[in-house]
């Protein structure tokens, strides 16, 4: 128990030393709001238009369509806010050599690097991402009921552990082949993918996005549990696929880690 | 001033070359850079790679609309008018990507500038000799979009007209060099404001809607669409677009042009400005 303690307190430190941090950037704040606020509306244009062509599209309405872009807009801040900031820091230790400094605390690096920074700011796209949901739900004329919001919520948790392996493996790559700081956006520019649902895509992009990147863990399961659509038997599959997922991660980054050889030597 | 008694300092320190010098040096200069440039290139090919793969958007887009237009065509646009305007985004966009605003708003930043400053050749033309000489390999790797485009589209590209042909290669050269200059713009603006990069993405937001890049044009809704005619936005990508894969007549396509070319003259006047003006700032530095 006296480790789980531990490893709160120094959460807690890291996660008080990055929001101190972002609040010395004030205006920084304000432009970074704007620009979510931007992005939301870039990426609810496409959308619009395709609906203002038909009603249906691949057996989805509109409402239902607007389910899972709030899931991606709330994803999308858990990535952009908590996950990226911090992975992205590791890219750079590893280029040059600082990674030493974090290997020799006496703690779990893995988890050192990972709540090294947070970007507080993007509590606009989780507001925006509730917005996004309010105006669907109240299209569709019904709510999702305790048991639906439930397993959407497990579905989340799901989606941020997925979400967060996927990176490690990213960053992993880094010790490989070490100029590798655009993945995050190749990272990024995949997971704007996730704004449609994944019945849009057929043939090979279909295979990718189910079991390669798979945007249909992402969000678009987790719409379906909310719309209450969801079989039982896909969330126990999408569960087990996504623990394994994250424990192959952890493994690769053990691996990685012993790749690690310093700037020095 | 009177010549009295300086006339032996100006003499100790180099007069700035005039303007035809310049360009005559970095002339000079040029084959040496793509050179380095390429060679870059080659020894970064995985990165090289990981950057030609982050478009996948025209992809995605393209996969959506044709899902839409399984039932019927919209607008003007069934789903062969689809693949052929996203294979052309896709084989456009890469031809005409710039990293400009990253690598200057970095460059100021930390102060890796300083050093650029003291090399004998302008940094904005060893930034554009960098992006030249990605050209090539950047066309080998979309050869392959352009094949499938050709094979799928190819009775429809540029309604076979000679006219149209050489408003494309003009209209490629105008959107490659609208591109830098906005860059060099935005990146300038990195003298002047922390945030640089922050209005950087603000215009990016815009220009995903406004110059085709998500959408085609055609479909945008009535006032948007009047807005995108009229922005430069249009120019970076879905004029070259829209005129190679046929959409566009002979007089539509010059006109296009002719304001397209208006448009990279604007900008690479108002881009040296604030550069210029910026300069003078970062050398205040000290830096």
């Amino acid at each position: 128990m006296s480790l789980l303690r531990r490893y709160a307190v120094l959460l807690r430190v890291q996660l008080t030393m990055s929001a101190l941090t972002a609040m010395q950037y004030r205006a920084d704040f304000l432009v970074r709001g704007l620009i979510a606020t931007l992005w939301m509306g870039v990426t609810l244009v496409p959308i619009l238009i395709v609906f203002g062509a038909r009603q249906t599209v691949a057996g989805w309405s509109f409402p239902e369509s607007l389910v899972v872009v709030g899931w991606f807009t709330l994803l999308h801040a858990v990535l952009e806010g908590a996950v990226s900031p911090s992975l992205t820091a590791v890219v750079e230790h590893v280029r040059r050599g600082t990674l030493d400094f974090v290997l020799l605390k006496p703690a779990d690096a893995q988890f050192l690097v990972s709540t090294a920074k947070l970007e507080p700011w993007h509590v606009v796209d989780v507001a925006g991402a509730l917005v996004i949901f309010a105006v669907a739900f109240s299209k569709l004329g019904r709510w999702p009921n305790l048991p639906a919001v439930g397993t959407g919520l497990a579905l989340l948790v799901l989606a941020i552990v997925i979400l967060y392996s996927i990176w490690i493996l990213v960053i992993s790559a880094s010790f490989w082949v070490v100029k590798v700081d655009n993945l995050s956006y190749l990272f990024g520019s995949l997971f704007d993918a996730a704004r449609w649902p994944i019945s849009v895509f057929r043939g090979a992009l279909r295979i990718v996005f189910t079991f390669v990147f798979p945007i249909a863990l992402l969000t678009t399961y987790p719409a379906l549990a909310l719309l209450g659509r969801l079989d039982v038997r896909t969330a126990a599959a999408a569960f087990g696929g996504g623990l394994a997922f994250a424990a192959l991660a952890r493994w690769v980054w053990h691996r990685a880690l012993g790749l690690y050889t310093s700037a020095s030597s | 001033m009177t010549t009295g008694g300086m006339t032996t300092a100006p003499a100790a320190v180099p007069r700035p070359p005039g303007f035809a010098a310049q360009a005559a040096r970095a002339l000079k200069a040029l084959p040496t850079l793509l050179r380095v440039g390429i060679s870059e290139v080659v020894a970064y090919r995985a990165e090289f790679v990981v950057w030609i793969l982050t478009t996948n958007m025209p992809l995605v887009m393209l996969a959506l609309w044709h899902a839409v237009a399984a039932d019927g065509p919209v607008g003007r646009f069934d789903q062969k008018g689809f693949t052929a305007y996203y294979l052309g985004v896709l084989a456009v966009r890469l031809l005409t990507t710039s990293w400009v605003v990253w690598q200057l708003s970095m460059e100021v930043r930390d102060g890796t500038l300083a050093a650029k400053l003291l090399r004998p050749i302008h940094p904005i033309v060893s930034l554009a000799a960098d992006h030249v000489s990605a050209v090539p390999m950047r066309a080998l790797v979309i050869s392959p979009v352009v094949a499938i485009l050709v094979a799928v589209a190819g009775d429809r590209l540029l309604r076979h007209d000679p006219v149209l042909v050489a408003v494309f290669g003009a209209s490629l050269a105008g959107a490659w060099l609208l591109i830098f200059f906005t860059m060099v713009l935005m990146g300038s603006l990195a003298f002047f404001v922390d945030s640089a990069l922050g209005i950087f993405e603000l215009w990016l937001g815009v220009h995903a809607i406004l110059s085709g890049y998500l959408v085609p044009l055609e479909v945008l809704p009535g006032w948007l669409r009047r807005a995108a005619d009229v922005l430069p936005f249009r120019f970076m990508l879905a004029f070259p677009v829209d005129n190679l894969v046929g959409l566009m007549s002979r007089r539509q396509a010059l006109l296009a042009l002719g304001a397209q070319w208006g448009y990279v003259l604007l900008f690479a006047v108002l881009a040296l400005r604030v550069w210029r003006a910026g300069l003078r700032r970062f050398a205040a530095f000290g830096g």
